[in-house]
């Protein structure tokens, strides 16, 4: 009698550690499958698009013809509209991150900003794709140019790196702080000489994933008009005048996303 | 003493003049973070500005209850039905997919694995979200379809199956990584307190830390929702431009983002009901997702306070 149940007990704490290991399992092969993508992902590209990486592909124009065609106008694209969208959104965040980390009162107006913050971020990248046709090509008359193109990824990725500078404010010590200000440091002093340095890699990190999602982002890019077969280089890009950007050359196979992949 | 006196005066104004800078950069730093406030009523005021013009075209009933969708036609249709059809159906086998394994993945990582496994996941999870979307459209296009088709040999080029698969790969980082925060914020003393009832660790997952994550889970799934109804270059490439009234995922079927990329890849004069169409698409786009924000950053706050 007695040893039935201890056989019993025996046998359920088995069962249960039986399913203990098979949910482990379960785990991993869960994992194993984002993995798995990942690199079928990354063969795929590579066995199609890595004979096609030479130097001309790089140099080349797009054109007609697929054996001939090279992404020069979409590098030097892309490059010129991450300057842009750098010089916009790196300033502008962190000065948003400094102020709501270091002198936003508990009011109203800081709630409105941090939800607005908050909910920007889950805005689908079209949206901003439209937002801009509508207010920077038509509304301000910037065309569809490089201009208008930084612009859109600026705003696009501005809550990233508002996050990010928020972030790694916030895991300064209050100690340090304190001490500039018992030297008799104004806040901005604060700010500029102990906040701001302590918080830098944090920072950077944000704007480099901020800036890695910019590359990538292909769908605002589209609405503003910018990918069109063009064959060559704008000239000159920041007066606003109607030059077309090819961001990406899609229409080839996988080539030029291997390229960006690697960038990224 | 003169010239004492004198130190104290240029010191007060040295300092009078520190603080209206001070003032001025404080104010510059709140003009920055306006800057956020200032994008979104632009959004806003775009989509309702330009959807309004196109709402005096086409009444709000014909938009919500249309069976077709020909706006580009001479024999115009605006039924916004048949193209969240195709959005609703690709992100429900999105979250098909994403559901369950991202769960799954957050509680192995949170609750079984060791920490240098995890350690490791973590950052190759977060890649697996970092890979631009129009780079999962190609692969869901020339490789996915492609698979599938030697499965099921019927399957069209373009179908809302392999795009979402896809989709639900891509959002299986956003899922996993909210929910593990929420199974990390739970009290270790609760798990304590199961281990040393003899619970094992599946146990202790299934009927302790998961139910009291359960509003941070809701939240992940609401918030990976509402990146598969915003996601749009995966279905762009891989799901088709034609619009089609259907559930049946092996279909192809235009969504409400593929349509906005397929007009603006053409050329529409400004000001045309086609180019007002694409805003009228993208504020219903604009409500579907705020809706669910809202609802994903409701549920969010609420655990992070519960403990």
């Amino acid at each position: 009698m007695k040893q039935d149940e201890v056989r019993q007990i025996r046998e359920l704490i088995a069962r249960h550690k039986r399913r203990d290991f098979g949910f482990g399992l379960v785990g991993l092969a869960c994992l194993l499958i984002g993995v798995l993508t990942f690199t079928a992902l990354f063969v795929d590209m590579a066995i199609k698009g890595v004979p096609r990486l030479d130097w001309d592909f790089f140099t080349s124009f797009p054109s007609r013809r697929a054996g001939q065609a090279g992404i020069l106008s979409a590098w030097v694209g892309s490059t010129l509209v991450m300057l842009v969208t750098a010089a916009v959104a790196v300033p502008l965040g962190v000065a948003a991150g400094v102020y709501l980390e270091e002198y936003a009162r508990k009011n109203w107006v800081t709630d409105v900003i941090e939800i607005n913050i908050t909910n920007l971020a889950g805005v689908p990248s079209i949206v901003y794709g439209l937002l801009a046709l509508g207010l920077f090509v038509y509304a301000f008359g910037l065309g569809q140019s490089i201009l208008a193109a930084g612009l859109t990824l600026a705003l696009l990725i501005l809550p990233v790196v508002i996050v990010a500078t928020r972030e790694a404010i916030r895991s300064i010590p209050q100690s340090i702080r304190e001490g500039a200000y018992a030297l008799g440091a104004t806040q901005w002093q604060t700010v500029k000489d102990h906040i701001l340095p302590y918080a830098a890699p944090g920072i950077l990190t944000g704007v480099i994933i901020g800036m890695a999602r910019a590359i990538g982002e292909t769908a605002p890019v589209i609405t503003i008009g910018a990918l069109t077969f063009i064959a060559f280089l704008p000239p000159s890009p920041l007066e606003g005048n109607p030059v077309r950007v090819a961001v990406l050359a899609v229409h080839r196979d996988a080539d030029p996303d291997v390229q960006l992949d690697l960038a990224a | 003493m003169s010239s004492s006196e004198g130190l104290t005066s240029a010191r007060l104004a040295r300092r009078r003049r520190g603080r209206w800078a001070e003032r001025l950069i404080e104010t510059i730093l709140f003009l920055a973070a306006l800057a956020s406030v200032f994008t979104t009523l632009g959004i806003v005021y775009v989509l309702v500005s330009e959807s309004v013009a196109f709402f005096r075209h086409v009444p709000v009933w014909d938009f919500l209850t249309d069976t077709q969708w020909t706006p580009l036609f001479d024999d115009a249709h605006f039924g916004i039905v048949v193209l969240l059809s195709g959005t609703l159906t690709s992100s429900f086998v999105a979250l098909a997919i994403a559901i369950p394994l991202g769960t799954t993945i957050a509680i192995y990582l949170s609750e079984f694995a060791p920490f240098k496994l995890r350690e490791v996941a973590k950052p190759f999870l977060e890649l697996l979200g970092g890979i631009p979307t129009i780079v999962y459209g190609y692969f869901a296009l020339l490789f996915v379809t492609p698979l599938l088709q030697r499965v099921y040999p019927e399957l069209p080029g373009f179908n809302l199956l392999s795009a979402g698969l896809v989709m639900g790969i891509m959002i299986i980082p956003y899922v996993s990584s909210i929910s593990e925060d929420a199974m990390r914020a739970v009290p270790m003393s609760l798990r304590e307190g199961s281990y040393a009832m003899g619970a094992t660790r599946f146990q202790t997952a299934t009927k302790v830390v998961v139910p009291a994550a359960l509003s941070g889970l809701a939240s992940a799934y609401i918030l990976g929702i509402s990146r598969a109804v915003g996601e749009t270059m995966i279905l762009a490439v891989a799901a088709g431009m034609q619009p089609n009234l259907t559930f049946n995922p092996l279909e192809p079927a235009a969504t409400i983002t593929a349509f906005i990329v397929q007009v603006a890849l053409g050329d529409l004069p400004h000001g045309s009901i086609g180019y007002q169409t694409i805003f009228a698409a993208g504020l219903t786009l604009f409500l579907l997702t705020l809706a669910f924000n809202v609802l994903g950053h409701v549920l969010r706050r609420r655990f992070r306070e519960a403990y």
